[in-house]
């Protein structure tokens, strides 16, 4: 299996790619800072599965290398062909979203893989949206996480049309355009507390909505 | 001349036109050193995307019909989703929007290819105008219903509806003019486009009074009235490829470069409305395919009729 998954997953990583491209034409907007090898913190708005799919596609292929999304273990382990996909092609934090029954502290999860050298991609909204609201309230995750490695930039990124090339419960994309727009890169600022930095970070995602997605 | 020559001349022209127009735009960059003003800048990826577009087009000549009619079949899809991108559509439009995309283009392009005409003039304006609400209507969410679907509709008319016009010239019979239906695409196309490229010339060059400054503040009086009169000249002097006489060719290109302009305003109109410069980045230099096309698409279906009340039998 394991021979097997690393000659497999770059064929599937480009064909994911690839067939976003195709569905969705999208576009990356570097308007806040540009593509660069350091550790960072992506963290976007979140109404598809595809979502983290999106933001990989448009990063430059070295940086995808080294960009891995925060993702429930729950939906990611959960058959052979997604553990694939998870594990070995888009190489997953993978953390256990029920505080109840988890052993590792997400966080911990996150942080070393940021120690490492690595970037993430972090949905704060902790599920996906389906309201009509553009951006759910932000669970604390991104506070903490940005309390143990206060140096790493935390970069906004908003995904636009996503939802409605695919909205949830439907099988069948619709090929519209959707853009992935870059934010500039924020921090916890001194002495800022967690409501006001979520609700700081939340407004600065907010911001980068275009009207008719542009 | 046979079509084959026609044609050959037809793109040698516009080859050497290109040629000229690169070497313009290669001088300007170059007096201007390392700093190139966007206008420059912008003027040569126009250019460089000319190239790709005149390419694609005449590869698709040398398909013939089968290729016309792909190439805006594709242009047409890429039209939709730029399109649609801009509406506002809620989830329960999903099956509609998707029955846009994989019914009628595909169907629209399908009955073209068979050359149904009683059939494609009516299919979107009169099946699709009724089916699409029904789909809509459907899934039961009324919030802003009707506009979802005035919106929707719109879409499907310009995208598919319209542009489809162009590639439909080639289903026409003409008596004396049999098998040269390319050459009338061409002759639409070129005059249509080129209007646009004289319009942005002769506007740059002397450009004082704006025509609607709410709409379009690059669209003034001299650059529409210096661009229109010369591509009615361009296309008066091209009647030799047309069925028509000079006079006759004249007159069209009038009718096809204003169209093309007002079509130009209408598209203006919409992306105003909805806040944005350009309908997409497909292509460099231009935007999106609709603001490339969207002269066009006014223009092809009077083109079309036109041409089909008054030349075919």
């Amino acid at each position: 299996m394991t021979v097997l998954a690393r000659v497999l997953a770059p064929i599937a990583a480009v064909c994911v790619t690839g067939f976003a491209r195709v569905v969705t034409g999208v576009r990356g907007n570097w308007f806040g800072c540009t593509p660069a090898p350091v550790p960072r913190v992506y963290f976007a708005n979140h109404a598809s599965h595809g979502d983290f799919v999106l933001i990989w596609t448009v990063l430059p292929a070295a940086l995808r290398q080294r960009t891995r999304p925060v993702a429930g273990a729950d939906y990611w382990e959960a058959d052979r062909i997604r553990r694939f996909l998870g594990r070995e092609v888009f190489r997953a934090v993978l953390i256990d979203r029920n505080p109840a029954a988890r052993r590792a502290d997400p966080i911990d999860a996150m942080v070393s893989a940021l120690d490492a050298g690595q970037s993430l991609i972090l949905f704060p909204e902790g599920t996906r949206n389906t309201t009509d609201e553009p951006l759910l309230p932000f669970k604390a995750g991104l506070f903490h996480l940005a309390r143990k490695r206060p140096e790493v930039e935390l970069v906004p990124v908003y995904i636009d049309n996503l939802n409605r090339v695919m909205p949830k419960g439907e099988f069948l994309p619709v090929p519209l355009l959707c853009t992935v727009t870059f934010g500039a890169p924020t921090r916890l600022q001194d002495g800022e507390d967690k409501a006001s930095f979520l609700d700081r970070t939340r407004t600065t995602l907010l911001d980068l909505r275009r009207p008719g997605g542009g | 001349m046979t079509m084959h020559q026609q044609t050959l001349l037809l793109f040698l022209g516009i080859g050497i036109l290109l040629s000229v127009a690169s070497l313009i735009g290669w001088a300007l960059a170059r007096r201007a050193g390392d700093k190139p003003s966007p206008v420059v800048e912008n003027l040569n990826a126009r250019i460089k995307a000319w190239w790709v577009m005149v390419a694609l087009i005449g590869l698709s000549f040398l398909a013939g019909k089968t290729g016309v009619i792909l190439l805006f079949a594709f242009a047409s899809f890429a039209a939709l989703r730029e399109f649609l991108t801009i509406t506002d559509t809620r989830r329960a439009d999903h099956y509609a929007l998707a029955a846009m995309f994989f019914v009628a283009l595909p169907v629209q392009y399908y009955l073209l290819w068979i050359e149904w005409y009683g059939l494609y003039a009516i299919f979107i304006p009169v099946y699709g105008f009724l089916i699409l609400p029904i789909i809509a209507a459907l899934r039961g969410d009324t919030t802003r219903y009707m506009e979802r679907v005035a919106e929707m509709q719109w879409g499907m008319m310009i995208c598919i509806f319209c542009l489809s016009h162009v590639p439909a010239l080639l289903t026409l019979t003409i008596p004396g003019y049999e098998g040269r239906g390319l050459l009338l695409v061409a002759f639409l196309v070129i005059v249509v486009q080129s209007s646009d490229v004289l319009q942005y010339v002769w506007g740059k060059l002397y450009g004082r009074h704006k025509v609607a400054p709410n709409l379009s503040p690059s669209k003034t009086w001299e650059g529409l009235i210096g661009g229109v009169a010369s591509a009615v000249l361009l296309g008066t002097s091209l009647w030799w490829i047309t069925p028509f006489s000079p006079l006759q060719a004249a007159g069209l290109s009038l009718v096809i470069t204003l169209m093309g302009f007002f079509g130009g305003l209408v598209m203006s109109a919409i992306k105003r409305d909805r806040g944005v410069k350009d309908w997409g980045r497909m292509i460099e230099g231009h935007g999106g395919m609709l603001d490339r096309l969207d002269s066009v698409i006014f223009a092809a279906p009077i083109f079309f009729h036109l041409v089909r009340y008054w030349w075919t039998v």
